[in-house]
């Protein structure tokens, strides 16, 4: 059996790390949805507004822009884009940079 | 061996096996299948059946036999309810009947048989219902009446392993459409799996006669086989029974090696496979006719008996019927005919097929358009009673009625992963889609029973595959097949004969075609209701027999088409999977890493009794002779009162934190303020998640400029390192600081009690301990016995503490000098259960068991801590006005009305008398710590009261379901040493 690397789809079962490339899903740990920003002075906000970036999340059905870690490789966070139906993941990349 | 045929199958006859069932020595012969082998010693009946416990004997050859569920080896190797059409048979194997009491010619249940009537579908449902509770006691007489096979009697003594397997293509079955896919991907170059559930490849091959370029079958098998393992880039697994297909494109298989190889150290491997495309060829499985006693030892499908014959050279009957509604039963005919059987043919069709018109031609006597509709023979079948087609009865004396109503495709592996079943109207089944991305299906499980068909179906499938994977096509010219054994051709849909007696449909679970009249009758109509009503289906067999006859009878007795009733789901696992294959290696030791510090030994030499803080082992108490826990405890805290006390405190989490930014991380993550604190200082913070409650605590020391320590709690420290990578990360990359994760760098052993700085002098140190110069909240960096140090003034006993930290492969001589030294002081070890008692009389929270995440800083009166100066993480959800409720659970002290009485941890409290006339009384809170305290000389606890800060004083109870109510005064948390004299000296 020969071990040619070939291109990896990105998908749920195995995850491509920006860092480490293709990994099994089970290295890594999920952080929810990506992008909720914590309020720069929480003290200013109404209730409403602390509640919402503490529990509102978009929830969609469909494609997902997400934080997952790898826990069990390099432990960097990334962001990655999955399908909550499919649960294919299209695309990772690298926290704070644009999505490829 | 009065049924093996003189020549001919597949077993070597040169190597001859001795096996035992139910303890009468027999004989078989290697390449046998257990049931082979029991077939050749003329042994057809093999269990009673489930819950009417009647005879049952082998019907199938492979994965669908739902009878012959056998007991297989002794003792704690013992395995139960294997099949053993798939049991290879082995030297000095032992089988067993698992139903069947006192045996199986006689069996005394066998009296369910005859109340048969009085236990309908449902019965079980219907007659255990209630009351509440009784359930437990009717399982006690229905269990061993209902044959669940016997549990070994050891831990199990074999090995199995788990493995990951990635590849390019994995092919699912190794029949002719496997192989030829197989074959194709592997001359085009392309990484190839083939996983084949029987030990040889080949499937239908195996017992067929037919040539492909004028090869015997088998020779072509062959050939092909030993190409593909001549491929460096092609892997074969046989033995492998790929149970489960999973979201894109992960399988999970089990490898045997139990009587495969018997060089292997290993029973079971469990593969997780991965794979790019997946091929599947699972086959097709030939289906039952319901008619009425149809189940009687003697009844086979028509395929298992050809397979007898042509691969095992097994004779299962010299007088046979053969009943069937489609051709490919006809093979089945002449096999039994060349092996010198009599043969009468019963084919339901009204008119004949040409191949029906072949048999005839060559003396066989069929009764065309004709049924069976009931069978004779107590323990074996004796005749056939067939209904002609003119309406008229006809007595046909047999041992053995080979039955054919169809073929099932295989579909269960393409269902797994939500793929489309469509029926196909010509074969009366499901057959695969065409919807799963990546899956191409070929093959009997496509609905192609014809050879040739089926190659060129498989090498279309790996012509598309090798392309979109970049490689070439393999350009193969499929064999010519010749004298191929039909399909299921020209059948005419038949499930189920009219007759009076009981028409089985589901064997392995005795569920009668009345049973799905029942559920029909009592109104349930989806093909899952029925199935559930009825336990269809629901057997190790997953209905490979019966769910689509159950399916075809359900639509006949509605007047609806099949596919409108609906298939269920078929879900994994395709076939039993050992819990032994699943678990793998991860059993025993190395179920859960264990973790011990670089002390343990001495602790284990102390007698020390051991308690798992995560993976943890920490020495609970140390008892001296005689003592139970409580006396062992309530001496470690009064040695450490009046003299000195040693924990080993290695496991608390240490975090190293460095860089220009440390504090800001600090200020942001703990709720109290560290602008402030000075190097060689330490402070206790309070982390708290964003909801506001307590996440974890611990004291963190300033160390330098722009480094620090902080310890977390024991169970806390990985999440806690990962909780504060996840905030810099994602959200504070600006933030200048790293973080290293240093807990088993160091060995910790804490000094608590009046003599603790006598000790550490007795043990040399450069560092200066007098109080003016190291004071409490401290942290020192220095030698202590000759090893670097860092020795921290803290105390969680409320006594006069010490920390000393020396890198870990110093901890054990550490510990060695420290009792050495402290021997004038009365030195004594102490484990956590006196840390937990001496912590609790000083009123100090243990994170994780007086919290439990819902938990806030204000609950726990610690309000006073939170910096009012700036954020933090959770600071902002203390403002909410439920965390501002007046009556929320604040944290209170507990005091017994008897001293001498510890109340329960996790009571609940109670006000005024719980015996009330409602019978009911409000919960007003609930007890987290509780202990006898020797220091302070009396029990007490610790825990939530409603409100509670301003209840001090009140009366309450503790309410336990063995004791009853407590009587109990509530008070502060803190009780020892309030102006903190002992500690500050
Ligand atoms: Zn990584």
């Amino acid at each position: 059996m020969s071990t040619v690397p070939r291109p990896w789809r990105t998908d749920m079962l195995t995850i491509h790390c920006p860092w480490c490339g293709p990994r099994d899903e089970t290295e890594f740990s999920y952080g929810g949805e990506a992008d909720i920003a914590r309020p720069a002075a929480p003290d200013g906000l109404s209730d409403a507004a602390w509640a919402d970036y503490l529990f509102m999340r978009t929830n969609p059905k469909g494609w997902h822009c997400e934080q997952w870690n790898h826990a069990h490789g390099c432990r960097r966070w990334f962001k990655a884009e999955r399908h909550t139906v499919t649960y294919e993941i299209r695309v990772t990349w690298p926290m704070h940079r644009e999505q490829p | 061996m009065k049924a093996r045929l003189p020549t001919g199958g597949e077993i070597q006859r040169d190597q001859p096996l001795s096996f035992t069932f139910n303890g009468r020595a027999l004989q078989g012969y290697a390449g046998d299948t257990l049931a082979s082998a029991l077939l050749a010693n003329g042994i057809h009946r093999v269990n009673r059946s489930i819950k009417l416990h009647r005879p049952r004997g082998i019907i199938g050859r492979g994965p669908e036999e739902p009878n012959a569920l056998l007991q297989i080896g002794m003792g704690a190797h013992s395995l139960a309810d294997q099949r053993a059409t798939q049991v290879p048979l082995q030297a000095g194997l032992t089988a067993q009947s698992v139903n069947g009491w006192p045996g199986l010619g006689f069996d005394v249940l066998a009296v369910f048989d005859r109340a048969a009537k009085l236990m309908p579908a449902g019965f079980y449902y219907k007659t255990f219902m209630g009351p509440t509770g009784w359930w437990e006691r009717y399982e006690r007489v229905i269990r061993p009446a209902a044959g669940m096979g016997k549990v070994p009697d050891g831990p199990d003594p074999d090995r199995y392993e788990k493995r990951y397997l990635h590849c390019s293509v994995l092919v699912v079955g190794g029949g002719v459409a496997g192989l030829t896919a197989a074959l194709a991907l592997g001359r085009s170059g392309v990484p190839v799996v083939l996983a084949n559930e029987d030990t040889a490849f080949g499937g239908a091959l195996r017992a067929s006669r037919a040539s492909l370029d004028g090869q015997p079958a088998r020779s072509w098998v062959a050939g092909v086989v030993a190409e593909l393992e001549a491929m460096a880039h092609v892997q074969l697994l046989a033995a492998t029974s790929v149970f489960g297909h999973y979201d894109q494109h992960f399988l999970g298989a089990i490898q045997r090696f139990d009587g495969v190889d018997g060089e292997s150290p290993i029973r079971e491997r469990f593969w997780k496979i991965r794979c790019e495309r997946l091929v599947l060829a699972g086959g097709a499985i030939e289906r039952p006719i319901a008619f009425a006693n149809n189940d009687r030892p003697g009844v086979m499908t028509a395929s298992a008996v050809r397979e007898y014959i042509e691969r095992y050279a097994v004779l299962p009957g010299r007088s046979a019927v053969v009943f069937t509604n489609n051709d490919s039963a006809y093979a089945t005919a002449y096999s039994l005919i060349d092996a010198g059987a009599r043969v009468t043919l019963v084919d339901s069709r009204a008119t004949p097929s040409p191949a029906a018109a072949q048999a005839r031609a060559a003396g066989i006597h069929i009764h065309q358009g004709a049924q069976v509709d009931n069978t004779r023979g107590r323990l074996h079948i004796r005749s056939a009673r067939i209904r002609r087609a003119d309406g008229g009865h006809d007595t046909l004396d047999c041992d053995l009625l080979a039955v054919s109503g169809g073929w099932n495709p295989s579909v269960h592996l393409y269902s797994h992963a939500r793929g489309e079943l469509r029926w196909d109207d010509e074969l009366a089944s499901f057959v695969a889609g065409n919807d799963l991305a990546g899956v191409s299906a070929i093959g009997a499980m496509a609905g192609t029973f014809d050879t040739g068909d089926a190659m060129r179906d498989a090498l279309a499938a790996a012509d598309r595959i090798a392309q979109t994977l970049g490689h070439a096509s393999a350009e193969i010219t499929p064999p010519v097949v010749e004298n191929a054994e039909p399909g299921p051709t020209r059948l005419e849909p038949l499930w189920l004969v009219a007759g009076t007696g009981p028409a089985f449909v589901d064997l392995q679970n005795d569920v009668k075609a009345s049973d799905l009249k029942l559920a029909l009758r009592e109104g349930y109509r989806s093909i899952e209701h029925v199935k559930r009503y009825s336990v269809l289906g629901f057997g190790t067999d997953q209905g490979k027999l019966g769910n689509i006859l159950g399916l075809g009878i359900v639509s006949e007795l509605l007047a609806s088409h099949p596919a409108e009733i609906g298939t269920t789901t078929y879900r994994p696992a395709w076939s039993p999977v050992t819990f032994g294959a699943l678990v793998g290696g991860d059993t025993g030791a190395l179920f859960d890493p264990v973790r011990v510090t670089p002390m343990h030994a001495w602790h284990v030499a102390r007698g020390a009794v051991f308690e798992d803080v995560g993976q943890w082992k920490r020495a609970r108490y140390y008892p001296r002779a005689g003592e139970d826990m409580d006396a062992a405890v309530a001496r470690e805290c009064l040695a450490t009162r009046d003299g000195v006390g040693v924990l080993d405190y290695s496991t608390l989490g240490k975090i190293d934190i460095q860089g220009p930014d440390a504090v800001t991380l600090l200020e942001r993550v703990y709720v109290n303020n560290w602008q402030k604190l000075a190097i060689g200082r330490c402070r206790y913070g309070l982390m708290l998640d964003e909801n506001g409650m307590v996440l974890d605590d611990g004291v963190t020391a300033r160390l330098g400029e722009t480094h620090y320590l902080m310890t977390t709690s024991t169970g806390g420290a990985a999440r806690v390192m990962a909780w504060l990578e996840q905030w810099l990360q994602t959200e504070w990359p600006d933030l200048d600081v790293s973080l290293t994760s240093v807990t088993d760098q160091w060995a910790t052993v804490s000094l608590a009690g009046p003599h603790s700085r006598d000790l550490i002098r007795r043990l040399g140190t450069d560092i200066d301990l007098d109080a003016d110069a190291f004071g409490f909240m401290s942290i020192r960096t220095g030698n202590v016995a000759g090893a670097p140090a860092r020795v921290q003034r803290v105390s969680f006993t409320g006594e006069l503490g010490f920390e000393i930290s020396v890198p870990a492969d110093y901890g054990a001589a550490l510990l060695e000098a420290v009792f050495e030294a402290g021997e004038p002081f009365g030195v004594t070890p102490y484990g956590t259960e006196a840390m937990h008692v001496m912590r609790a009389e000083k009123g100090f929270i243990i994170v994780g068991q007086d919290t439990d995440g819902s938990i806030s800083p204000l609950d726990l009166g610690m309000a006073a801590m939170v910096s009012a100066r700036k954020d933090c993480i959770g600071r902002r959800s203390l403002a909410r006005s439920e965390l501002r409720r007046p009556d929320r659970p604040q944290w209170v002290g507990l005091l017994p009305d008897d001293p001498n009485q510890v109340i329960p941890e996790g009571a609940q409290i109670v006000g005024g008398d719980p015996v009330g006339h409602s019978g009911q009384t409000p919960m007003l809170g609930w007890v987290t710590s509780s202990y006898y305290a020797p220091r302070l000389g009396y029990a007490f606890a610790l825990g939530f009261v409603n409100g509670g800060r301003d209840r001090q004083g009140d009366r309450l109870y503790a309410w336990d379901l063995e004791t009853g109510p407590i009587p109990l005064t509530v008070t502060a948390p803190a009780r020892y040493d309030l102006e903190g004299s002992r500690q500050n000296v």
